[in-house]
């Protein structure tokens, strides 16, 4: 099936070749970084984890948020999503290559990154994270792959697919659990130790995740002659919306205990990210911007009116999108490194290489993602026609 | 499937059994040609080394009373360690270091404390824990506890740079070599290396001098404001300053158990 | 028959490639370097282990000392013969084999490996400077 990513229109070569030319620029920022060290970027000694960390969390989301067709398909036979469980197989691929992408690039010394197989370390989380993500990546692409190709010969997946099937579905919850665990053990960093990290992420990523798979469905309906379903897209907006009024919900049960039980050490954090700290407060606008989107998105999605417009949707979409993004991918990890561990304030600000390697390595994902899409567009073109 | 393909994939499956067993063949004939030659070969500590169930320090901050009480400890840490100064506050790395009691106390101060005790310098390095939060996180054992003696120990070898024990660390004892520290070391101590770049770094306890029978350097020019011994050993000097003062230690609260006592 | 014309040019491109680097070079190969003994280190007769062993299995040693030392905080080295010595790079090795550039390097870029020791371990310890 693979040579279905290689024919295509003109406009899909453009498009492709677009992302190559910014990967080729974030490379080169990479092999500066690589050269200098990791003094390129915004992150310093007291705020080590930066902007690479924050979309590595932010698209373990995404890469979760795939369950969410795959579970109503394969455990509840829900017809509907036969469609497009293959798109959300194919997102969560391309979304976790993103992820192993960003912890690679936000080592000081990646050369070494196979010592984490060569010691294993059972009581490291990021030991856990490396096996949950290579697993996950692994499972979609056996799932997708098989199913999709049985597809396009016509006949029902082979039985031995089946286990995996039902595998990836709790191991999608484990991607984020395990992600979450990274931050919610840490002695001494308020503002990530709670036990609803990790339902926090859950909820936020199984509304971003979804919203971005939507998106994607209108613009292949657009763009392609496969329809992914009115009945899917609606089906997963009901998925969105519930999700996101969930994000917010345990949003709010934190600030409730953070700020009643009034200690300081959890507190702070919430007040640099919202109120500003000691004169600092370059993520204020930000976390205020994420929040209201949030809201907006909720608006939008849970009165059945705007939601079954589809333009609105649309919008809507990317509103949630968009606050996720800015909760998680911007203020979640900086805002636990602020005030750090001596209650000192230094604020993190993204340089101008980082954010270019960053968003290569969004490209990357964006490439992956066209071609794996092109190749099921093309096979279900095919089967339908 | 077809039989060629299942062919191909029965030469894989058997390739990868052989290559998985070869590594464990040939460690047993290695083991068996070294049997002989190496049988000799053994490893020891030296003579004049120091030895702890769990190295210990005890701080006695109503000695230091203005930069110049610490800064000589200071500089004699970093000089022998070859701790590089960068000009950039977001690059600084320090392995021991002087700040303000309710930075180096956050949450365990008094409102209206003595004036004296609320500026005097408080010496904050590595705590050494008992229970250390960043050995726990890093997936590589790069930094672990030593068995022998307690010390919480960094293997610049095999630290991949991922910097979770930096966030693990509740004490923000850890530095990250963002970039080449050597242009940065005024005068390299040449009996001891330096840092590449990428790797995460910070207080040794001075193992190197332990290894032959010395105290660790900022001890040696505190003239005795700092005390250093066995936590384990009733005898010790440690436990006596211990016992006979009120000690306070950093965060206690969150069972890391620090192993740098506070006379305050 | 045109789809088989494809795949023999591919093949022809892909050989080319793959063979580029020997046949550039050929003819070219670069002597067999000779190592360059310091007078201390003629005057000390065996180094820590036999020649043969050392020349052989000297990376093995570095790596069990920069183990042991690191890792178990043990020091000393004892070789079969019972002889002691203090497990360091800079400050054993070395000290004899000062000359770093006749010694390990030489053969390091011939052999084409690129050890990193010396990013962190210092080259020159006996030099004031």
């Amino acid at each position: 099936m693979l040579e279905l990513a290689i024919r295509g229109s003109k406009k899909y070569y453009g498009w492709m070749l677009l992302l190559l030319g910014i990967i080729g620029v974030g490379f080169l920022f990479y092999l500066k970084q690589l050269d200098f060290g990791l003094g390129i970027t915004g992150m310093s000694r007291d705020v080590s984890w930066g902007f690479y960390i924050a979309q590595f969390t932010f698209l373990v989301g995404v890469a979760a948020g795939g369950v969410m067709v795959v579970l109503p398909y394969y455990l509840h036979d829900y017809k509907v999503y036969g469609r497009v469980t293959i798109l959300g197989e194919f997102l969560a691929i391309a979304a976790v290559v993103m992820c192993l992408l960003f912890i690679i690039v936000d080592l000081g010394q990646p050369m070494r990154l196979f010592n984490v197989p060569l010691y294993p370390t059972p009581n490291s989380v990021l030991f856990w994270d490396m096996i949950v993500l290579n697993g996950y990546l692994f499972l979609n692409i056996i799932v997708g792959w098989n199913v999709l190709e049985a597809e396009r010969n016509g006949v029902h997946y082979q039985a031995w697919v089946k286990p995996f099937i039902y595998l990836s579905i709790p191991w999608a919850i484990s991607i984020h659990t395990v992600t979450a665990y990274l931050y919610a053990g840490l002695p001494g960093r308020g503002f990530w130790l709670t036990a609803i990290l990790a339902p926090r992420f859950l909820s936020s990523a199984f509304a971003s995740g979804p919203a971005l798979l939507i998106l994607l469905c209108l613009f292949i309906r657009k763009t392609t002659n496969f329809d992914p379903g009115r009945e899917a897209i609606q089906t997963l907006a009901k998925t969105v919306a519930y999700a996101i009024c969930l994000n917010v919900f345990f949003f709010l049960c934190e600030i409730f205990t953070v700020f009643y039980s009034q200690i300081p050490e959890h507190m702070d954090h919430f007040k640099y990210l919202f109120v500003g700290l000691h004169g600092h407060g370059a993520y204020v606008p930000w976390m205020w911007t994420s929040l209201a989107l949030m809201v907006l998105g909720i608006i939008l999605l849970v009165n059945p009116l705007t939601r079954k417009n589809e333009g609105v949707l649309a919008v809507a979409c990317v509103v949630i999108f968009a606050g996720t993004w800015i909760d998680k991918g911007m203020g979640m990890i900086s805002g636990g490194f602020v005030p750090n561990p001596l209650h000192e304030v230094s604020e993190y600000i993204p340089s101008v290489p980082e954010l270019i390697i960053s968003l290569a390595v969004w490209c990357v994902g964006f490439l992956v993602l066209s071609a794996l899409y092109k190749i099921a567009v093309s096979v279900k073109e095919e089967t339908r026609a | 499937m077809d039989s060629s393909r299942r062919q191909i994939l029965k030469f894989f499956g058997i390739s990868a059994l052989a290559m998985s067993t070869k590594p464990v063949l040939d460690a047993f004939a290695a083991g068996q040609a070294a049997g002989d030659a190496e049988a000799n070969e053994h490893t020891q500590s030296g003579p004049d080394a120091l030895k702890a169930r769990q190295w210990a320090m005890v701080i006695d901050t109503r000695e230091f009373h203005s930069l110049e009480d610490v800064e000589p400890l200071i500089e004699a840490c970093h000089k022998i360690h070859n701790v590089p100064h960068l000009p950039v506050k977001r690059h600084e790395i320090k392995w021991i270091w002087e700040t303000e009691y309710k930075h180096a106390f956050p949450m365990k101060g008094a409102r209206f404390m003595a004036e004296d005790l609320q500026h005097r310098p408080i010496l904050v390095l590595c705590n050494h824990c008992e229970n250390p939060p960043c050995c726990r996180a890093c997936p590589t054992q790069a930094t672990f506890k030593r068995e022998s003696d307690g010390i919480v120990l960094m293997d610049f070898h095999r630290c991949i740079g991922c910097r979770f024990c930096m966030a693990a660390c509740p004490f923000g004892a850890r530095s990250f070599n963002f970039r080449d520290p050597r242009p940065f070391i005024a005068e390299t101590n040449k009996q001891f290396p330096t840092r590449a770049k990428g790797v995460v770094e910070k207080c040794n306890f001075c193992a190197e001098r332990l290894a032959v029978g010395q105290q660790p350097a900022c001890v040696e020019a505190s003239e005795d404001k700092i005390t250093f011994g066995d936590l384990y050993d009733p005898e010790s000097k440690v436990r006596e300053l211990i016992k006979t003062n009120y000690t306070i230690r950093r965060k206690q609260s969150l069972g890391t158990e620090p192993a740098i006592y506070y006379i305050v | 028959m045109k789809k088989s014309k494809g795949v023999i040019i591919g093949i022809i491109i892909f050989l080319a490639v793959v063979t580029f680097p020997f046949l550039y070079n050929r003819g070219k190969a670069a002597p067999v370097p000779e190592l360059v003994l310091t007078e201390t280190a003629k005057a000390a007769q065996q180094c820590v282990r036999s020649k043969d062993y050392m020349q052989r299995e000297h990376m093995k040693i570095l790596d069990l000392w920069r183990h042991t030392v690191v890792r178990s905080g043990e020091r000393v080295y004892v070789n079969p013969q019972g002889k002691e010595f203090n497990m360091s790079l800079s400050n054993t090795c070395l000290d004899c084999h000062s000359n770093k550039a006749e010694f390990c390097d030489r053969c390091h870029d011939y052999a084409s490996v690129r050890p990193y020791c010396w990013d962190c371990h210092i080259d020159n310890p006996k030099e004031s400077k």
